[in-house]
């Protein structure tokens, strides 16, 4: 138990240096002067700030000596410093994590409630209306750039139907206490968390039928039922949990894609997360900001699987046993 | 003689196929005595399987529906009760197990749980009291250190443990008729064994009637009050086990019979000595099913479907060459 | 050692036509070979019906749709013409799309037959190298790599390849194990046959049914990442494509909705003509799931 943690623990260590190693690659593989890269084309690029980071980053000295510098800052929690918005980057990016994490997490919430009931209503019958319903929404889901079912949605309630605000988290105008501010937030969150769920939804909803229609015509299924199960509790007890295990997997491997159509979907909704801050910063020319979030976007991936992990184990014993 | 537990009238029962209606159970009857041990014999496909899972009432609708006959268990008719009180039924009076222990059992779910989960369907009883009788009921099966063996997921256990533990299952509610499916197929040979001189030492403990499904004959010889050999949907012989084994009625019989001393020697083997395959059920003609297989078929073979003929007391076959007394010869 | 494989291996026609039968048969999968026909006729022989130069500025901005017959889809935010868009917009898309695919199977075959083959420690280390490709979040990482090395058409098929490709390394791996265990493949070994020749000409062919439905698959996903990518302003801004008017009109949505509208529908529809022909490619070859 405690060795398969430690190492499951090792591996992601292992993902992580991999990463910061990347990030190295790709800013001495960049054309141009890697001191240029790293104080990014917009920045102040004035030769006091050049000499400081050739220093900081040794770059006049062999490449491994310079990985090594490298990962002693980044491990010492130093990804550079923005000099765009004139401040760290790990700072930077920290201040911008939370929106992010609760967009995907509502996201994810949203897909996967709904996205697994659906696809049960589904698989009671492959004709009716629900399996029809699937089949659309997994069409729509997986063709329609989630930025543009986004840009519709803005079409749709910015002025048709004004409901929901369409830009932003907060509503700077409104004053008021905690649950006023939660309140708030919650009202902006409704349509970015719609359009990135909605392509989740899809996927989970089309997975779960296909997967409840497998387990249904299983051998534990049949025995369920000779042993007198009613109709319902074969459905939610014995085949959904069974059912759920390819979901959760999937929705595990997909993290990193529902990261990418976050930033897709925060740029649509100017919502103040690291999609945005990526998008402004790519536009700025701004190196040390863009590969941290790229670190740090690949730090909640690897994070995400580690549960995504326990979870499946939590649900399948066969896996908890290890072997 | 006392009434049976269970009495099967004339079933039918048909499957919708992209070719056309097929006749899964044509004129299915037989009875089965309480404590009597009735084994049903035949090759793959022939229906066996499906006369099992009509007697629950888990024929799979689409594409299958029972269009006719009567199973009366205790006297009520199985095919018009409500479906609230069939689930009664399935598990509390009638138990059955499956051919294939390897996936029969929900692998989320201890070995324990879903003992219970029979018992908590079928008895008023609280969760520790459920529990206590799966324990019971794994040591009753002959499964060592039970209270451990209780809280083991499906995986954890062999397929002859798991075979038993479908076994404790079926019996956690004292059934009045238990249905074996080909219990022992996918098990190694001494296992089978095992698993068979089980069912018969809690049948006689119990007095559960079984209906077991097997293309063991050796088994059958041991075990078997009764007999009853189906063919392509219909029951071609039946009879007492002793008549039937000794001096078999129908060509087919003869040549299930004649595979005994081959079963323990390939279990895979499927009757290497009739020579074909089971018709396809949608393109069955007017005449006898076994037809194009038999040593013995004439022409007027292809005319009807043949009766049964009595060949002494509850023992008969379906044969037309009996009649004439040739195929005894 | 040709003439043996030819005779060994089971004959992949015959299977293909019967796909393709059923292929024909689906009403859906039609729909979406019409859908890709479409686009592609509008693409490549739109510019000599219509020739329009999507980059001209034409009429006044912001002209709706239907206003003046001359520009029937109307005018984006510099008064050019959006239908000339639409119609040259789609090769780059398109391009990038099928090259991006491309990309993605020949690493993704690659690494995955490999890795499927040998087993063992070539297995372990690409699969290692895999997963970390995996955890990598693929739009943020593209965007990386086109902004370090410049956004043209080339870089940006090879950044969506780069970022793809892992899926279809774990499907090509999963095919290799299925299929290198079975008896046509050990024959093969028994006769002397390299191991080279077994993967390329034994093993790959035999896997190749769900590798054409995840190709056709990728180019859908390809599309969609290259109009992601050019919606944040990181294509060629000097080639016209359909993310790239999205990207440029979005300021104008409110009020003018066609702006961006309209080059979403031709993405989706697209990619919509890609999915329905991989879900019938897959029903085809896999006759008994459908049957569910």
């Amino acid at each position: 138990m405690y060795q398969r943690i430690t190492k499951q623990l090792l591996y992601a260590v292992s993902l992580i240096l991999a990463v910061l190693v990347l990030n190295f690659l790709l800013i001495q593989l960049a054309p141009g002067d890697p001191a240029e890269v790293i104080a990014g084309e917009m920045g102040g690029a004035n030769a006091e700030v050049m000499a400081a980071i050739r220093a900081q980053y040794g770059l006049d000295k062999p490449l491994l000596t310079q990985l090594g510098l490298y990962l002693g800052h980044a491990l010492q929690g130093d990804l550079g410093t923005s000099y765009f918005y004139n401040r760290p980057v790990v700072e930077l990016i920290l201040s911008r994590l939370g929106p992010t994490l609760l967009l995907v997490a509502t996201a994810l919430g949203f897909a996967l409630i709904v996205g697994t009931r659906l696809g049960m209503l589904a698989s009671r019958n492959p004709r009716g209306i629900a399996s029809a319903l699937v089949t659309v929404l997994s069409l729509i889901g997986y063709s329609a750039p989630v930025f543009w079912t986004g840009l519709m949605l803005v079409i749709l309630f910015g002025a048709t139907i004004p409901l929901f605000p369409i830009a932003g988290m907060i509503d700077v105008v409104k004053q008021g206490g905690p649950l006023v501010r939660a309140l708030d937030i919650a009202h902006h969150l409704v349509l970015p968390a719609l359009t990135l769920g909605l392509v989740y939804l899809a996927q989970y909803s089309r997975l779960t039928r296909a997967s409840m229609l497998e387990v249904l015509g299983a051998d534990y299924i049949r025995t369920a039922r000779a042993k007198g199960v009613s109709e319902r509790q074969v459905f939610n007890r014995h085949a959904f949990r069974n059912a759920l295990l390819p979901v959760v997997t999937v929705a595990g491997m997909q993290f990193g894609a529902i990261i990418s159509g976050a930033v897709l979907v925060e740029t649509v909704f100017s919502w103040p997360g690291l999609g945005t801050l990526a998008f402004q910063s790519i536009l700025a020319r701004d190196y040390p900001t863009v590969l941290g979030i790229l670190f740090f976007s690949t730090l909640i991936v690897i994070i995400a699987n580690l549960l995504t992990d326990f979870v499946s184990r939590l649900l399948d014993p066969r896996l908890a046993g290890g072997r | 003689m006392t009434q049976p537990v269970l009495d099967i009238r004339n079933l039918k029962v048909d499957f919708m196929t992209r070719r056309g209606v097929a006749h899964v159970l044509d004129d299915v009857s037989f009875t089965v005595a309480p404590g009597e041990l009735l084994a049903i014999v035949g090759e793959s496909g022939c229906g066996k399987s499906m006369t099992a899972l009509s007697v629950l009432g888990l024929v799979p609708t689409p594409p299958g529906k029972v269009v006719g006959g009567s199973i009366l268990f205790q006297g009520r008719d199985l095919a018009q009760l409500r479906r609230s009180d069939m689930r009664k039924i399935r598990g509390g009076d009638i138990a059955m197990i499956f051919q294939e222990p390897m996936t029969s059992l929900n692998p989320v779910f201890t070995c324990g749980e879903q003992i219970a989960e029979a018992v908590r369907l079928h008895q008023n009883v609280s969760p520790g009291a459920a529990h206590a009788r799966a324990v019971e009921m794994l040591r009753a099966v002959g499964i060592p250190e039970p209270e451990l063996r209780a809280n083991a997921y499906p995986h954890q256990l062999s397929g002859g443990m798991r075979q038993r533990v479908m076994i404790a299952m079926a019996l956690s509610c004292q059934p009045r008729l238990l249905i074996a499916d080909e219990p022992t197929t996918a098990l190694d040979v001494t296992v089978q064994a095992q698993i068979f001189s089980l069912l018969d030492e809690l049948r006689h403990k119990t007095g559960t009637a079984i209906v077991l499904i097997t293309h063991d004959m050796g088994a059958v010889a041991e075990m078997a009050d009764k007999v009853a050999v189906m063919y392509a949907g219909r029951i071609i012989e039946q009879g007492p086990a002793d008549a039937v084994l000794d001096s078999p009625g129908h060509p087919y019989t003869r040549g299930l019979l004649a595979s005994i001393p081959r079963v323990y020697a390939d279990p895979d083997a499927d009757l290497p000595e009739i020579p074909g395959i089971v018709p396809a059920l949608t393109d069955l003609g007017r005449g006898c099913a076994f037809e194009p297989r038999c040593p013995l078929a004439i022409n007027a073979c292809h005319a009807a479907q043949p009766r049964h003929v009595a060949m002494s007391a509850n023992h008969s076959a379906a044969c037309i060459r009996l009649k004439t007394g040739e195929v005894l010869a | 050692m040709t003439a043996v494989t030819k005779t060994s291996v089971p004959a992949a026609r015959g299977p293909m036509v019967e796909a393709w039968g059923i292929f024909r048969r689906s009403p859906s999968a039609m729909l979406g070979l019409a859908l890709l026909a479409v686009v592609i006729l509008m693409t490549f022989a739109g510019p000599f019906l219509y020739g329009v130069d999507p980059f001209e500025i034409v009429w006044a901005p912001l002209t709706p749709p239907g206003q003046e017959a001359a520009i029937p889809l109307g005018t984006d935010n510099l008064g050019r013409d959006i239908l000339a868009g639409l119609i040259e917009g789609g090769s780059a898309t398109l391009a990038v799309g099928f090259a991006a695919a491309l990309i993605t199977m020949l690493i993704g075959v690659m690494v995955g037959a490999y890795a499927g083959f040998y087993g063992g420690v070539v297995d372990d280390v690409l699969m290692r190298f895999t997963e970390f490709f995996q955890v990598l979040p693929p739009l943020l990482f593209a965007m990386v790599v086109v902004t370090l090395f410049q956004p043209t058409l080339v870089n940006v098929a090879l950044a969506i390849g780069i970022v793809s490709w892992p899926q279809t390394a774990r499907l090509t791996r999963s095919e290799f194990r299925r299929i290198r265990t079975l008896e046509y493949v050990s024959a093969m070994r028994a006769i002397g046959a390299g191991d080279s020749n077994i993967i390329w000409r034994v093993i790959l062919p035999n896997a190749l049914p769900p590798l054409i439905v995840s190709a056709t698959l990728t180019i859908g996903m390809a599309i969609l990442f290259e109009a992601g990518l050019s919606f944040l302003g990181l294509s060629d801004p000097n080639v016209m494509s359909w993310g790239l008017m999205i990207g440029s009109g979005r300021e104008y949505l409110l009020d003018a909705w066609w702006v961006v509208t309209l080059p979403g529908a031709m993405i989706f529809l697209t990619v919509l003509g890609v999915s329905l022909v991989g879900d019938g490619l897959n029903d085809a070859f896999n006759p008994r799931l459908r049957e569910r």
